[in-house]
Formats: C-alpha cells, structure tokens, sequence
C-alpha cells in the first residue's frame, strides 16, 4: 500500500514563499476565536482588519507613518541578530534617543532645520548606542549574557523618563507630565500634504538600505555574520569577535536611538511616557518575520504596521479590542517560525514496499543477532 | 530602628514572594535546558486569569488553581515550539510573552472595557492567627503564598536533586543525547519541566493581583520575569542561592521603598531604578564565575 511519509530534506523550492502566506492563514483561522468571542463576525472583522486600512489613501498612509519606527527597530534588531547578539534592548535604546531629541529639539531653536535635523538624528543615534553600551562591554569583557541586561535596561530607562517629565522637564505651562515642545526647526518635514507621513519614513528606508549594503557587501557584514553563525568558527577564521558584537551591538543601538528620535520629531513633538507601545519589542517581530533579511524586515515591517492600523479599525468598527493587532502580530511570529521548520522536510508518497527484502548477508545476520 | 528593621524584613519577603515563584518556575525550564522568556508574558497572564477567575467566583484560591493552569498552558506552547518544533528559544520565548500579554490585554478591554481607574478585589489576607505574635507578628503575619512560595524551595531542591525525576531534568539539561541513550525520554521530560515551570511563574503572577495589589494593572508586573532570569544566573541555577537573590532584591526594593520616605533630597525615580541596577551589577560580578546547563538553549533532535 503507498504511504505518505515525512522526512528529512529540503522541501521543494515552490513551498518557500507559500509558508508565510500558509502561516498567515493559520494565524487569522486561531485569531478567530478571539474575534467571536467579542461577538464579532470573523470574516467581517478580518475585512475591517485587513481590507479597509489600505481602501482609503489616508488610512493607507497612516499605514506607512505607523510603520515608520518599526522599519527603525526592524533593523535595528536584524543588525544585532546577525552577529548572534540579542539585543532585546531597542525599546530601551528607542527611549534613549527619543530623550536626546527632546533634550535637542528644544536647544536647537535657532538653527535651521537642515543643520537641527542632522544634528537631532546623529544625537539619537549617540544616545542609542551609548544606552546599548553597557550590556554590550559587559557581554564582550565579562561573558554577562545580553539578553538579561538589555531587558533590565529597558525596565530602568522608564525610570528615567519618569524622571524627567516628573521632575526638571515637566511643561512648565500646563503642568503635563510632558517636555516642553521641540522648536519648529527640529520637527521632521512632512512628505505630503494633510498627512502625518514625514521624513523618518525616507530615514527607515535609506537605513534598510544601508543595512543590506553593510551585511552583504562589506567586510564588517562579513565578519558580523560570520559571528552570527558561530562564534568559534569565526574567530578560528580570525576574526575578532569581541569587535564585531561591540560595533553590531553599538550600531543596533544607535539605529533604534534612530526610531525615538523620529517618533519625536515626526509624531509627538515633545517626550512623554507613552512614545512606544512596544515598538522595540515588535522590532524583533519583525526581524523574524523578515528572516534577518533586509528587503524581508522591509516588507515585515510594513506588514506588521497594517496589522497595527487594522487593529484600531476593526476596534473602531466592531468593538473588537485593539489588541486583536498584538495578537495576531505574536501569533503570526510563532506560527511563521513553526512553519519554517518544516522546509526542511518533505512529504513523499512512499510506493509499495518490496514485498521481501534483499537477503542479508549472512555474516550480517549474525551481527544483527549478537547486538 | 527595630520597627525600621521589623518592617524592612515583613515587606522585604512580601516583594520577594513572585520573584521566588517565577525564578523557581524558570529554574526548572533552564535546568531542563529550556531558556523560557515566555515567563513575564506567563507571569502577566497568571496575574490577570487569576484576577478575573477570583473575583468572578469569589473564590481567591480557584483563582490562583486558574492562573496556575493558564501558566501550564503556557509552558507546554513553549514546549511545542522549542521542543518539538526545535525553534530558537530565544525567539520562541519572546513570542510567547508578546502573546500572553497581548492576550490578557484583550481580555482585560473585553471584561472591563476602558476603566479609569484599575478594576479591584478584595484580596487575600495575612494569615492572622501569626500577625497576632508579638514583635515578629508583623514579620510572621505573611500571605498563605508567601509560606507556600518559602516552603517551596527546599520542596524544588528536593526535587531535582532527590528524586529520579529531578535527575532526569537535570540530564536532558546538560546532555540530552546521554540521557537518550540511558532511556530517558527527553521530550516528555522538557514538557514537564516546561510545564512546572508555567504553573510557577503564573502563581507569582497571580500573588501579585490577588495578595499584594488585590487590583490589575497593565504595568502589574513590570519587568518581574526579566529579573527573575536575572537572579538565576546570579543564583548560579542553585535553589537556595536562588532563593538569596530573590531576597536580595526584594531588600533592595523594600529599602528603597523606606528610603524614599526617609526626606532624602533624590528623586524617587532613582530609588525604584536602584534593585534593577543592582540586579545588573551583580550580574557583573558573577558573570564569568556562572555555569550554564550546558544544553541550554540547543535544540535537541532525535534522527
């Protein structure tokens, strides 16, 4: 009788780029539960999720201002990760630069806007990578695992802003706990007319780029993948890993530095607790969905920024929670991850068994049976 | 000064009783070799599940049972994942924290909607008999979970060093491939220890909703699980130095708690930033001295 048989080898190379839209699916079937149960129709909600953020130019372009920081901590994440550091920190690092372009925003008041705009963005990436520095020289110098640091860090640089808004950079008008607004100069220009889109989503993009420029052209790329794929093989090839994860880490950092700045400048205008719903967390999202490849963080990203805006639709439409777009941006990474696993198998129909085996040799039979 | 010392050590368990719960919960993942960072998702969704389960029956402790199912729930998706499925506990972990608050989140809009202020309950009560001890009443006087949480270290010890099944957790975490070949199924045992590890952290989830705050709050567990993983490593996967961590952070945060009341001219902020300051030192410190499971975070396939 033929049967079907799974077994270990690459699947056929037309499965590939079926498995995410596979592993969509499924997410959407699982998330459906969520949407009945806040008695919602599924096929009607999915439509609002899905269909009516990107049917109107306005919601369309609130898809790409919603995507703007997630290009940043996308990247952000996909640079670290390709050395085998964890940086789980973006969030932190995101809140770093988004304090230094608070701090510079309203410094720079009398600068024109080509000189305060490279300055604020340089700043955050300072920031970034200064708030990424510590856990990265504790991992190089004193093996202190990254993952640990870099998530306490994010915890004590609320702290920090707490600090501020409560204390020294409270709105002196209003009493908010909010930082004065930046000066006019320093806001990120507008990239069309009555719409939030602005200049960081052009920033997201050149650092995609250069991203993949770095990783697949350079000697650095080079090095820092090669550390990736294995610490010990790399330095055996010579190469210094301890530098490769300090500069990977670094740069990780200052690009989700990057991300705060533009939220900023682009979106807020003035710092307050709640400039991340947890865009340095969805960072890593997306470098997976993307598989650290940076035309797929892209495209991740953007993916990912639908689900956000879908969310607020269908919460707006239905009464669904918004939340629904967390979920199904979660569900989609572990059933995407699952799903990847098994392009390395194939389901082969296995024809009809000989009937008799090949007789064995007969010394053989005797091994069998001493064993 | 012995009312300062009296009250510092009473609140000092208090703030300790989660992390002892969470960390002896990833203590078996890690000694099983699993890197489980689905426990602050697992803790926040052991929080809210109990807080919802206890004040919709009345019945606190069928709301900590809730939390604890939930927590096992948890533990064997990440089972399924970095198990079975052989994916990156890293990224597994993180998934499934996203997920679990993500999911709490969404219940929480769908019970309660928008509150303004945070929905509460009436909590557990100290255990009053001892409160009624003089002098050490209020040190004594503790939650039944705290007790549970203290009498569950050396029951944890006991357990993965005294008992065939602690061994065999503790050989899938450092040689899975001898343990194989000695009989031991490798990935029932992850399961379980997956498992276990769950229903603890979610039990510290829940302590915090239905004993210290008697309320749910988005921020209820505040970086808690991060810290937990923390103080395994500073604990040197050991469950009674695990469990001096757990104290020790719960001192620093209790000092700093008084400290910020003491009139000292810093801003608060400093002294609630202060025990995850001194969670990374001490990491710092122990850093090079700690030794991992020595499977930790490798995948282990059968061919």
């Amino acid at each position: 009788m033929a049967k079907l048989r799974i077994e270990r080898a690459a699947a056929p190379l037309w499965v590939r780029p079926l498995i995410p839209v596979i592993a969509a699916v499924i997410t959407l079937a699982l998330t459906a539960t969520l949407v009945v149960l806040a008695k919602a129709n599924p096929f009607e909600a999915y439509y609002y999720f899905l269909v009516v953020p990107l049917s109107s130019w306005v919601s369309a372009i609130e898809v790409l201002v919603k995507s703007t920081p997630l290009l940043l901590t996308g990247a952000a994440v996909t640079f670290a990760f390709s050395a085998g550091y964890w940086n789980i920190g973006a969030e932190g690092q995101l809140y770093a630069g988004a304090i230094a372009a608070a701090w510079l925003g309203t410094v720079l008041h009398e600068a024109p806007a080509l000189v305060a705009i490279p300055i604020m963005l340089l700043g955050g990436f300072v920031a970034g990578m200064l708030w990424a520095l510590p856990p990265a020289l504790l991992k190089v110098k004193l093996a202190v695992d990254e993952v640990v640091t870099t998530l306490l860090l994010n915890s004590v640089i609320l702290f920090v802003v707490s600090y501020l808004l409560n204390g020294p950079w409270r709105d002196p008008v209003s009493g908010w706990p909010q930082s004065p607004e930046i000066a006019a100069s320093a806001i990120l220009p507008k990239l069309l007319p009555r719409a939030r889109l602005h200049l960081g989503f052009i920033v997201g993009l050149l650092i995609i780029l250069a991203l993949w420029f770095v990783l697949s052209r350079t000697s650095l790329g080079l090095k820092m993948r090669a550390t990736g794929l294995g610490m010990e093989a790399a330095r055996y090839a010579g190469v210094n890993v301890g530098r490769a994860i300090l500069t990977a880490a670094l740069i990780s950092g200052g690009i989700a530095g990057i991300a705060g700045v533009s939220e900023i400048a682009g979106i807020h205008f003035h710092l307050i607790d709640a400039i991340s719903p947890g865009y340095g967390y969805t960072g890593i999202i997306i470098a997976m969905l993307g598989g650290l490849n940076p035309f797929g963080v892209g495209l991740a990203a953007l993916f990912v920024g639908l689900l956000s805006i879908g969310g607020q639709t269908v919460s707006r439409a239905l009464g669904v929670p918004a939340y629904l777009g967390d979920v199904v941006q979660a569900a989609l990474l572990l059933v995407t991850l699952g799903a990847f696993i098994f392009q390395n198998y194939r389901i082969r129909w296995i024809a009809d068994e000989p009937r008799s085996l090949p007789p064995l040799p007969a010394s053989a039979e005797n091994d069998l049976e001493t064993n | 000064m012995e009312v300062f010392l009296i009250g510092l050590i009473a609140a000092t368990l208090r703030v300790a009783t989660p992390l002892i719960l969470g960390t002896l919960g990833e203590l078996f993942a890690e000694r099983a070799g699993i890197l489980n960072l689905g426990i602050e998702g697992t803790m926040f969704c052991g929080a809210f599940v109990g807080f919802v389960v206890g004040g919709a029956t009345g019945n606190l402790w069928l709301g900590v049972l809730a939390a604890i199912v939930a927590g096992i729930l948890a533990g064997l998706l990440m089972g399924l994942l970095s198990v079975r499925l052989g994916v990156s506990q890293h990224v597994s972990g993180l998934g499934i924290t996203l997920l679990l608050t993500g999911l709490s989140l969404f219940g929480f809009r769908l019970i309660f909607g928008e509150p303004r202020i945070p929905p509460s309950i009436a909590p557990f009560e100290r255990l009053p008999i001892l409160s009624q001890v003089p002098i050490l009443g209020e040190i004594l006087g503790q939650y039944a979970l705290t007790y549970i949480a203290l009498a569950l270290v050396p029951v944890c010890w006991w357990m993965l060093y005294r008992t065939n099944f602690g061994l065999q957790i503790r050989a899938v975490g450092e040689n899975p491939e001898a343990a194989d070949a000695a009989g031991v199924n490798v990935f029932l045992t992850r399961y379980l220890a997956l498992a276990i590890a769950g229903g603890l952290m979610a039990a510290g989830g829940a302590f915090l909703s239905l004993a210290q705050l008697g309320a749910f709050t988005y921020g209820i567990i505040a970086g808690r699980g991060w810290v937990c993983i923390a103080l395994i490593i500073f604990g040197n996967w050991q469950p009674v130095r695990v469990l001096w961590g757990a104290l020790l952070f719960g001192g620093v945060s209790a000092l700093q708690l008084r400290l910020q009341t003491t009139g000292l001219d810093l801003p608060y902020e400093m002294f609630l930033a202060l025990p995850y300051l001194v969670t990374i030192a001490a990491l710092a410190v122990a850093g090079r001295n700690a030794t991992y499971p020595a499977a930790l975070l490798k995948a282990y396939k059968r061919e």
